[in-house]
C-alpha cells in the first residue's frame, strides 16, 4: 500500500490521459460525417453531391430532338461524327429554355482553322489547309456549308 | 429562325423531352443508374487526335476550371528519328486554343491528350490523410470538395501531373470523368466535343461496349505502366517517347 | 512540363517542418544518451535538451497549418485518419510523442521542482504550478525513485518514438513513387540521421549560449562529448547521402539526366555549396580536427560554435534540397520550373522566419517556468536535486 501512495501521482497522470481519450471519442462520434465509410474510407454523400453538379453541354441527343433536319444534313457529310456542341459550344441552357437562350452565330474564320489549319503533327489523312493561301482571307462558310462541308453538296 | 408563339408551342414539349437527357438534380432523378453496373474507363486513339483543343475548352466550360489549371490537356510531340528518349514536347496553355505551327520539320509528330487516368490502384487515394479523395464503386476517382484539407499530398503523389490545387476553393481538383454527366447517360464533355472520336468513354463492365473489341484488335498502352497504378485510360498507338 | 506542374505545391514552410521535427528528434536523442545510455558527461544538457525538444515540437504543426488550404479541417486527420497515408499516421505519432513521451518525461523529471514551486510562488504562477502537480504533493524519496524508474522507461520508449517521429517524415517523401528525387528506402534513414545531427548541434549551441549568458563556466567535458557524438553521427549521415548519390550516378536511370542537370544548375548553390561543402564537409573537418589535434578549450569552443552553426545551415539546406528540389523538375523529365517564394504571404519567407524564431521564444518562457539549473545559493529551489 505504501507503494501505491508513492505512485499515486502516476495514477492521476494516467487518469488525465484516460479522460482526454474518452473526451476525444465522444467528440469524434459527433464530428465524423454520418455517411463516412459506407462504401470505403470516404464520405459516401460526396458521390451524390458530385453527381448533382450542373451540366453545361447538353449532348448531341438533345439537339436531334428539335433540330433533326440539320442533323440529317450533317449525317450525310464528313462532319457526321462531329457533335453539334463541338462547334456551337455548351448549349444546355438553350435546351432548357430555347426561347430566351439563343446560341451565338459562329465566326467560321476563327472556328474552322482550329481543326483544319495545317500542322505537322496532325494525322496525314486529315483535311488541313494553310487558311491564308486556301481562302485568301474569305470566311470559310463563303464556300463550305459547315454542317456538310464538302464542295459540291451545295455550298452556303 | 423566328420564335413565333406557334413554333414555341411545338418546340417546348420537344425541349422537355430533350431536357430529360440534361436533368440537373440528384441522382434520384436518374434512378436507373447503378454504380455496380459500371467500371468506367477511357480510350484515346492517338492517330485520330488532331490537337484542336476542343476537349480542353469543353472541360473548362463544363467544370468551371480556373485559367492556368487543367483537368485535361493536349501535348504535342516531336521525335527526331531514333531519339526516343529526348522528344520535344510543348503544350501551349494546355493546347486549349490548339497549337501554333511547329518550328520543327521532319521527324515524327503527334498529339497526346492527357487526363486523370482514374487508376484502379491509385497512389493519390493511397496518400490522402483523411479520405477526401477516393475511388467510387464504379471506378471514378473523385475529390470530396467539402472534406479536402488542401494538404496537396495527392498532387505530389500523382505520377501523371493531372491534379492541381484550385485557387478558389483551396482544395485538390482534377478530372472527375464528368461524373455528373456519365451517371445520367451522357458522355464526358471532352468525348462529346472531340470531332474525330479520338476520345471515347468506356464502361468496362458492359459486355457490349465497343472498347472490348477495340482492345482485342489494337495495340494499347497506359501511361507509365511501370508505376503499376492500374491506370484505366487506354492509349491506342502510343509512341514509346511519350512521357 | 505537365501544365499543372508549373506551380510548386509545397513551400518553404514544408521545408521548415522537417527541420523543426528533426531538431526535436535530435535533441531528444541527446537527452536519452544520458538517461538510458548513462553517458554522464552530457548531464548538464539533459533538461535543456528536453525543453528544447518541447519548444520546437509545439511549433512544429504551425507551418503545416499555415500551408493547408483548409486548416479548419485539419482535425479530420484525427477523426478519419486514412490508415494507408503516412501523413495521417503522423497526427498520431506526433500526439503520442508530444503527450506520452515528451510531456510525461519532462513532468516526471521536474515534478519535485513543480511541487516546490507551487508552494513558494504566488499569483498566476502558483495556479499554474498547482495545476501541473495534478493535485499530488508527494515528493518523498520513494516517490522520486518511482519517478526515476518511470522516466527511464519513458525515455526507453521515447527513443524509438523519436525515430518514428522523424523517420516517418522521411517516409512521407520516400514513399512517393511518382517522384524519383524522393522515392528511396534510404530517405527515412537519411532524414533521421540528419535530424540527429541538427538536434545535437542545436542543443550544443544553446547550452554554450545559455551558459555564457548565465555567466557560468561551460563544462568542457560535456561539450567535448557532445561534439564527439555529433561528429560520429555526421559521418554516418554523410555516408548515407553519398551512398544515395553514388547509387544514382551509377545506375543512371530514366530520371538521372533530368536530376543531374537540376543539381548542376538550379540546385547547385543549395546542394553542392551549402549542403555538402559548407554544411557537411566543413563541420566534419572542424570537428575531426578537435579529435586529432590538441587544442585549447577557447579554440575548441570557437570551433564548436562555428561547426554547430554551419551544421544547422547545412541541414536546413538538405531539407530545402529535398522538398523544393523535388518539385523543381518535371515528372516528365522534360522541363523545370522555378520556386517563387513570397515574403509577406501566407507561405512566404516572413512567416518562415517568424516560425523559426518562435521556438526560441517559447524555450525562453519554458526556461523561466521550469529552470533547468535551479539556483544553488538562494531561491525556492535551493534544496532541490541538482540538475541532471
Amino acid at each position: 500500500m505504501k507503494n501505491f501512495k508513492d505512485a499515486a501521482h502516476l495514477f492521476r497522470l494516467a487518469a488525465v490521459f484516460l479522460v482526454g481519450f474518452v473526451v476525444f471519442l465522444v467528440v469524434r462520434s459527433f464530428l465524423v460525417p454520418r455517411s463516412f465509410g459506407r462504401y470505403g474510407h470516404y464520405r459516401a454523400n460526396a458521390i451524390a453531391e458530385i453527381a448533382a453538379l450542373p451540366i453545361s453541354y447538353a449532348g448531341h441527343q438533345a439537339c436531334t430532338d428539335c433540330h433533326s433536319d440539320i442533323v440529317e444534313v450533317k449525317s450525310k457529310g464528313v462532319h457526321k461524327g462531329v457533335a453539334c456542341e463541338s462547334c456551337h459550344g455548351p448549349e444546355a441552357a438553350h435546351v432548357q429554355d430555347p426561347g430566351s437562350v439563343i446560341p451565338a452565330k459562329l465566326d467560321t474564320s476563327l472556328l474552322c482553322p482550329r481543326c483544319h489549319e495545317v500542322n505537322i503533327a496532325k494525322p496525314k489523312g486529315f483535311p488541313q489547309v494553310e487558311t491564308a493561301e486556301h481562302s485568301g482571307g474569305a470566311a470559310c462558310n463563303t464556300c463550305h456549308q459547315p454542317h456538310s462541308p464538302a464542295i459540291g453538296t451545295g455550298g452556303n | 429562325m423566328d420564335i413565333t408563339r406557334r413554333r414555341l408551342l411545338i418546340l417546348l414539349p420537344a425541349a422537355a423531352v430533350a431536357w430529360k437527357y440534361v436533368l440537373a438534380g440528384t441522382p434520384e432523378a436518374a434512378p436507373n443508374y447503378h454504380m455496380s453496373e459500371h467500371w468506367w474507363a477511357m480510350l484515346i486513339d492517338i492517330p485520330k487526335c488532331i490537337g484542336c483543343g476542343s476537349c480542353v475548352r469543353a472541360c473548362q466550360l463544363e467544370n468551371h476550371v480556373p485559367d492556368g489549371y487543367f483537368r485535361t490537356w493536349v501535348e504535342r510531340y516531336h521525335v527526331d528519328d531514333w531519339q526516343m528518349e529526348y522528344p520535344k514536347v510543348d503544350s501551349p496553355d494546355g493546347g486549349k486554343e490548339g497549337f501554333p505551327a511547329s518550328k520543327e520539320t521532319g521527324g515524327k509528330n503527334f498529339f497526346v491528350p492527357k487526363l486523370c487516368n482514374h487508376c484502379a490502384d491509385s497512389p493519390c487515394t493511397q496518400v490522402c490523410p483523411v479520405g477526401a479523395t477516393f475511388i467510387t464503386p464504379d471506378g471514378v476517382v473523385l475529390v470530396d470538395q467539402s472534406y479536402c484539407l488542401g494538404c496537396r499530398y495527392c498532387i505530389q503523389a500523382c505520377p501523371y501531373g493531372c491534379r492541381f490545387l484550385n485557387p478558389e476553393t483551396k482544395t485538390a481538383n482534377k478530372c472527375t470523368l464528368c461524373y455528373h454527366r456519365i451517371t445520367k447517360g451522357l458522355t464526358t464533355a471532352c468525348c462529346e466535343v472531340c470531332p474525330t472520336g479520338a476520345r471515347q468513354l468506356a464502361n468496362l463492365k458492359d459486355p457490349n461496349d465497343p472498347i472490348h473489341e477495340f482492345l482485342k484488335t489494337h495495340s494499347v498502352q497506359v501511361l507509365k505502366p511501370y508505376m503499376a497504378t492500374g491506370a484505366k485510360c487506354f492509349y491506342a498507338g502510343l509512341d514509346g517517347s511519350v512521357r | 512540363m505537365y501544365p499543372n506542374e508549373v506551380e510548386l505545391q509545397w513551400s518553404v514552410l514544408i521545408v521548415l517542418y522537417p527541420f523543426i521535427t528533426g531538431l526535436v528528434a535530435g535533441a531528444f536523442i541527446l537527452a536519452s544518451l544520458e538517461r538510458v545510455f548513462r553517458v554522464e558527461a552530457v548531464k548538464p544538457t539533459y533538461r535543456l535538451a528536453l525543453l528544447t525538444a518541447l519548444a520546437f515540437l509545439l511549433v512544429a504543426p504551425l507551418p503545416l497549418q499555415l500551408h493547408l488550404g483548409h486548416p479548419e479541417r485539419s482535425f479530420e486527420m484525427y477523426l478519419t485518419p486514412h490508415r494507408s497515408s503516412a501523413m495521417a499516421m503522423f497526427g498520431f505519432v506526433y500526439l503520442w510523442y508530444l503527450l506520452a513521451v515528451l510531456v510525461v518525461e519532462i513532468w516526471l523529471d521536474y515534478r519535485q521542482d513543480i511541487v516546490l514551486l507551487s508552494q513558494t510562488t504566488s499569483g498566476w504562477k502558483r495556479l499554474l504550478y498547482r495545476a501541473l502537480t495534478l493535485g499530488s504533493n508527494n515528493i518523498s524519496p520513494r516517490s522520486l525513485e518511482i519517478d526515476e524508474r518511470a522516466g527511464w522507461l519513458v525515455t526507453l520508449i521515447g527513443i524509438p518514438s523519436a525515430f518514428l517521429l522523424h523517420g516517418y517524415v522521411g517516409f512521407i517523401f520516400g514513399s512517393v513513387k511518382a517522384n524519383p528525387w524522393w522515392s528511396s528506402p534510404l530517405m527515412p534513414v537519411v532524414f533521421l540521421f540528419s535530424a540527429m545531427v541538427s538536434g545535437i548541434a542545436v542543443v550544443m549551441l544553446l547550452y554554450m549560449l545559455v551558459t555564457f549568458l548565465r555567466r557560468q563556466a561551460i563544462d568542457m567535458r560535456c561539450v567535448d562529448t557532445i561534439a564527439k557524438y555529433l561528429l560520429y553521427i555526421f559521418i554516418i549521415d554523410f555516408s548515407l547521402e553519398m551512398l544515395d548519390l553514388i547509387h544514382r550516378i551509377y545506375e543512371a536511370d530514366e530520371s538521372f539526366r533530368s536530376l543531374d542537370f537540376m543539381v548542376h544548375t538550379r540546385l547547385y548553390f543549395s546542394q553542392v555549396v551549402l549542403q555538402i561543402f559548407v554544411g557537411t564537409l566543413t563541420p566534419i573537418f572542424l570537428l575531426g580536427l578537435t579529435q586529432v589535434v590538441r587544442l585549447t578549450p577557447a579554440i575548441r569552443k570557437k570551433i564548436y560554435t562555428i561547426a554547430g552553426c554551419l551544421t544547422l545551415i547545412g541541414i536546413f539546406a538538405m531539407r530545402w534540397n529535398v522538398v523544393i528540389g523535388g518539385q523543381l523538375f518535371s515528372k516528365s523529365f522534360l522541363g523545370y520550373t522555378t520556386y517563387k517564394m513570397g515574403f509577406v504571404t501566407r507561405e512566404g519567407l516572413l512567416p518562415a522566419i517568424v516560425l523559426t524564431i518562435l521556438p526560441f521564444v517559447i524555450l525562453w518562457v519554458l526556461v523561466k517556468l521550469l529552470p533547468p539549473w535551479p539556483e544553488r545559493t538562494s531561491g525556492p529551489l535551493s534544496d532541490a536535486t541538482p540538475a541532471r
